[in-house]
């Protein structure tokens, strides 16, 4: 029995590295699986939600607003409505898995694994990005049902449905580390998530607005997810896209240290 | 070599409750070992700055020499730990836990799953592949935590607690099955309340009481150590005394049962003849307490009374 734990502990350096893939491949497959397994949590109420928002407020009230930065306001608020889902479900899925993980005691499985952390936080926080994305899918689906839509730049719309997919995932990671029971799981997407996000330009283009208030939405991140995404698909934006791609990318840059350091320290987890 | 290797361990909450108050200790590999100890003594902290579970506040650990603060991937592979909760996904199929499980530890799927089924053969939850693992009895859910414990084939297997609540004929076959991954070469720590259950199967043990290492060494050298045990008596004619032999404290506990304190230079021989000159017939006889746990109870309460610990066995 002992023959082969004995090869394995004395791996080369570049097995470790296969150990490694194997590991982290398992934690996607399953965060992966239990999105797919809980699906009516996951995947049906984002559709749901996204299909009323088209109705109600791009079909309905939409007709009776007009045009938007020279599109149609269903044109408009599609991708503000993609990247709302995009946000919302990439930091649910982390936040409810590992502090489900920590409250059901099984995050111990990988705490007790030769894992490094920096895996396991990636392994976490890719798996939001696939929910997350997943889900953009999902809501672009239901968005062709009502309106058009029309990429201009490619790199744009991947680029920041990718990085905000990161950032919520990696801010769902923090939240879930700090959570010491449910309520304190539902705060921020309920108290500081949903209200950042209406505010952020989902709806409405900050040009409609009083100086004082424009100044204000600049410093709301989620502003500049939206326009970098809303960029791709109209040609022009609120803000300047490279600031607003260098955001997102210091923000998972110090996200992401932040969440190897907290579990390092054991945060949350240990004592 | 030293499958595990305590030096100076120490750890204090929080809350300023120090659990670890500098432990020395070494585990033999090969060695079937019992840590014992009262509830809240330290053991389970040990095992979990040991396991990655606990920061440790100073000191150092070593699993089969590799230290967990600067080869901290290379020591948790030796490693399988079954803890004292239940501590898998209880959403999730006995199978998936599993495999899992082995992937975490880079176990390749094939692998992995011609894994599954060797260890849940093994420990008889083959049938049970494909439920989902709440719907497991206690029993068995103690036996998947070891059937995951054992996936990766860890060459230190620490078991917190492994057969509590479980029934007698699921305790002896689990035994069993100790005994023989031991003697395929497996280290295992075991840390239990059932001491008959140390007694049995460990070679070496260390009582742990009040975050400090009390006694340390071979079972057989630290259960020399008892000097007298308690023997209990059934007699077959109701007693309406005490009867009075000479150089033994007897008690007599209802009209039918006599408590005999036997020291290691008396023999039982002369009790019964006394017994027997006296015209009192004994029907049966054992022990009033499992030996283990009589020194047991010995050391703690010698402890925390303020007496001196005894004195670690001479080959610990």
């Amino acid at each position: 029995m002992n023959r082969a734990t004995e090869a394995a502990v004395r791996l080369p350096r570049e097995a470790a590295g296969a150990r490694r893939w194997v590991g982290f491949n398992t934690i996607i497959i399953r965060e992966f699986s239990r999105m797919i397994r809980i699906w009516g949590q996951t995947l049906v109420p984002p559709a749901i939600t996204a299909t009323l928002y088209f109705l109600i407020f791009g079909s309905l009230i939409g007709r009776r607003i007009g045009d938007m930065g020279g599109v149609s306001y269903m044109q408009y608020i599609a991708p503000g409505l993609i990247m709302m889902s995009v946000i919302t479900n990439s930091y649910g899925n982390v936040v409810s898995s590992f502090f489900g993980a920590k409250f059901g005691r099984h995050i111990e499985e990988l705490l007790v694994s030769p894992l490094p952390n920096w895996l396991i936080v990636l392994g976490y926080v890719l798996g939001g990005v696939l929910r997350g994305l997943l889900v953009g899918v999902v809501v672009t689906v239901i968005a062709l049902f009502f309106t058009r839509l029309h990429v201009v730049h490619w790199f744009s719309v991947m680029g920041a449905v990718l990085l905000t997919a990161l950032v919520f995932s990696l801010g769902g990671f923090v939240n879930a580390i700090f959570a010491k029971n449910f309520d304190q799981v539902s705060f921020v997407p309920a108290f500081i998530l949903t209200p950042l996000t209406y505010l952020g330009g989902v709806f409405y283009s900050i040009a409609m607005l009083p100086d004082w208030a424009q100044h204000l939405s600049r410093a709301n991140p989620i502003l500049y997810m939206v326009n970098a995404f809303r960029y791709g698909f109209l040609g022009h934006s609120d803000v300047s896209v490279a600031f607003a791609f260098l955001v997102m990318l210091a923000a998972v840059a110090v996200l992401f240290a932040g969440c190897v350091w907290l579990l390092d320290r054991g945060t949350g987890i240990r004592d | 070599m030293h499958a595990l290797s305590l030096r100076q361990l120490s750890k204090t909450y929080r809350n300023g409750v120090q659990a670890l108050k500098g432990i020395d200790l070494d585990v033999e590999a090969g060695d079937f070992f019992a840590l014992l100890g009262p509830n809240g003594a330290g053991k389970t902290t040990a095992i979990g700055i040991v396991s990655s579970l606990v920061t440790k506040t100073s000191g150092k650990a070593f699993v089969f020499g590799r230290d967990i603060d600067t080869e901290l991937e290379a020591a948790k592979a030796c490693l399988g730990v079954v803890p004292q909760e239940i501590n898998f996904n209880q959403f999730e199929k006995v199978s998936t836990i599993l495999l899992n499980q082995a992937g975490f530890y880079g176990i390749r799927r094939g692998i992995a799953k011609a894994r599954v089924e060797q260890w849940l053969k093994e420990l008889q939850l083959w049938d049970r592949r494909d439920s989902v693992s709440r719907t497991l009895s206690g029993g068995m859910k103690r036996r998947l935590m070891i059937a995951r414990a054992l996936i990766h084939e860890p060459r230190l297997l620490i078991l917190d607690e492994p057969t509590a609540g479980v029934d007698i004929e699921i305790r002896r076959s689990m035994w069993e099955f100790l005994r023989r991954i031991n003697a395929e070469g497996t280290t295992i720590i075991l840390t239990t309340h059932y001491l008959e259950e140390a007694e049995t199967l460990c070679r070496n043990i260390a009582i742990i009481d009040d975050g400090r290492i009390i006694e340390h060494g071979r079972m057989a050298n630290v259960l020399r150590k008892l000097h007298t045990e308690v023997f209990v008596l059934n007699t077959r004619e109701a007693l309406d005394a005490t009867p009075q032999l000479p150089g033994y404290a007897v008690r007599l506990t209802d009209e039918h049962t006599l408590e005999v304190e036997v020291n290691k230079e008396q023999n039982l021989n002369d009790i019964f003849a006394a017994l027997t000159y006296r015209g009192i017939e004994v029907l049966s006889m054992r022990n009033k307490s499992n030996r283990l746990e009589e020194l047991f109870m010995r050391l703690v309460e010698g402890h925390d009374s303020g007496e001196p610990p005894a004195r670690p066995a001479a080959d610990a």
